[in-house]
């Protein structure tokens, strides 16, 4: 079911698909950071893919001077009981990406955490706000060059 | 109480100053902060296996401003830290604070930018409780401790501004000697 659903999206987007890797039966699809939305709409409602839930939204970051960020799309088919994963990079230069919850109104808060820990800035989104820290924090902490203990001082305790 | 002030440090004062503690240490009204697992266990010193109303600490109250004794009971996080500290000071004096396990004291497994390393950061705590989670006996210890205290008439809630007060004149005084 899944290799026809590859092989769809292959011919659909031609430019856009980067790569496919199979891993013990799990599908990951690199994609073009500009053509990501197009295709999460394709694979949302192509018949043989129904990609129905999208399960998680998370990133990664490489800590490399090119293609630090990975964006990672989880979908789920809650009608065929298959999966699927994206994969999105993302430059240090140019934080922004496409946001998918016109696709999935479900992806809000998953690309909200995103944000927050790496930020990541999706354009698109209509409440692009912190979901874990303070709003008024400055730092991502889940990137490479945070320390695990924080910036001293970055979010202020009561007054003794 | 009042009547130091005109009686001094007499025996009848000090025999009702140690009358008022007996009955403070035994109707403690807890203020349960449960915010992680550390709040099972605090429910189990409330019931009848544990039973903390042996102890007259029975009556847990959901708003501080009917409780003295804070039990936080749990990871504290920088977020959740205002909240603790604002709970803490709608309590009334005389008041008394149990940190309940490992993570409330130090931090304890969570060494991470999020979570406050000991909320005596920003509380004075009277007790700690080691564990993780502690058991409810080890809580039942840690409020005898408090009554013990409260006995003594020792408190670590002495008004912010009086403690500042002292502080300033602390440090004048030491300026003071430099000084000379």
């Amino acid at each position: 079911m899944l290799t026809t659903v590859v092989e769809k999206l292959k011919a659909q987007f031609p430019n856009s698909i980067l790569g496919v890797r199979e891993f013990r039966g799990e599908t990951t699809v690199h994609v073009k950071k500009e053509d990501i939305l197009n295709v999460c709409a394709f694979l949302r409602n192509d018949e043989a893919g129904l990609f129905n839930y999208c399960s998680d939204i998370c990133g990664a970051d490489a800590y490399t001077p090119e293609n630090r960020f990975e964006i990672i799309y989880n979908l789920y088919s809650l009608s065929y009981k298959h999966r699927i994963r994206l994969k999105v990079f993302v430059d240090e230069a140019d934080l922004h990406c496409p946001s998918v919850i016109s696709v999935w109104p479900g992806a809000n808060w998953p690309e909200r955490e995103t944000y927050d820990m790496f930020g990541i800035i999706f354009d698109g989104h209509d409440d692009l706000r912190r979901m874990y820290m303070p709003e008024e924090f400055e730092y991502f902490p889940l990137r490479k060059d945070f320390p695990m203990m924080g910036v001293p001082d970055s979010i202020p305790l009561p007054r003794k | 109480m009042g009547l130091e002030h005109a009686l001094g440090d007499t025996a009848l004062t000090t025999t009702i100053d140690s009358a008022i503690n007996w009955c403070r240490k035994n109707s403690l009204w807890p203020m349960p902060l449960g915010i992680s697992c550390c709040g099972i266990e605090m429910m189990a010193f409330a019931m009848p296996r544990f039973d903390v109303a042996r102890f007259g600490a029975e009556v847990f109250r959901f708003s501080p401003r009917q409780a003295d004794l804070l039990i936080v009971a749990g990871t504290t996080t920088y977020k959740m830290a205002t909240v603790v500290r604002k709970i803490y000071d709608q309590m009334p004096d005389p008041k008394w604070v149990i940190a309940m396990g490992a993570c409330t004291s130090s931090g304890g497994m969570y060494r991470t930018y999020s979570v406050v390393q000991g909320i005596d950061q920003f509380l004075p705590v009277d007790i700690y409780v080691a564990g993780c989670p502690p058991r409810p006996d080890n809580l039942l210890h840690a409020l005898l401790m408090i009554q013990e205290k409260i006995q003594r008439g020792e408190s670590r809630s002495t008004p912010m501004t009086v403690a500042a007060e002292r502080q300033e004149q602390q440090l004048l005084q030491i300026q003071g000697i430099n000084n000379n």
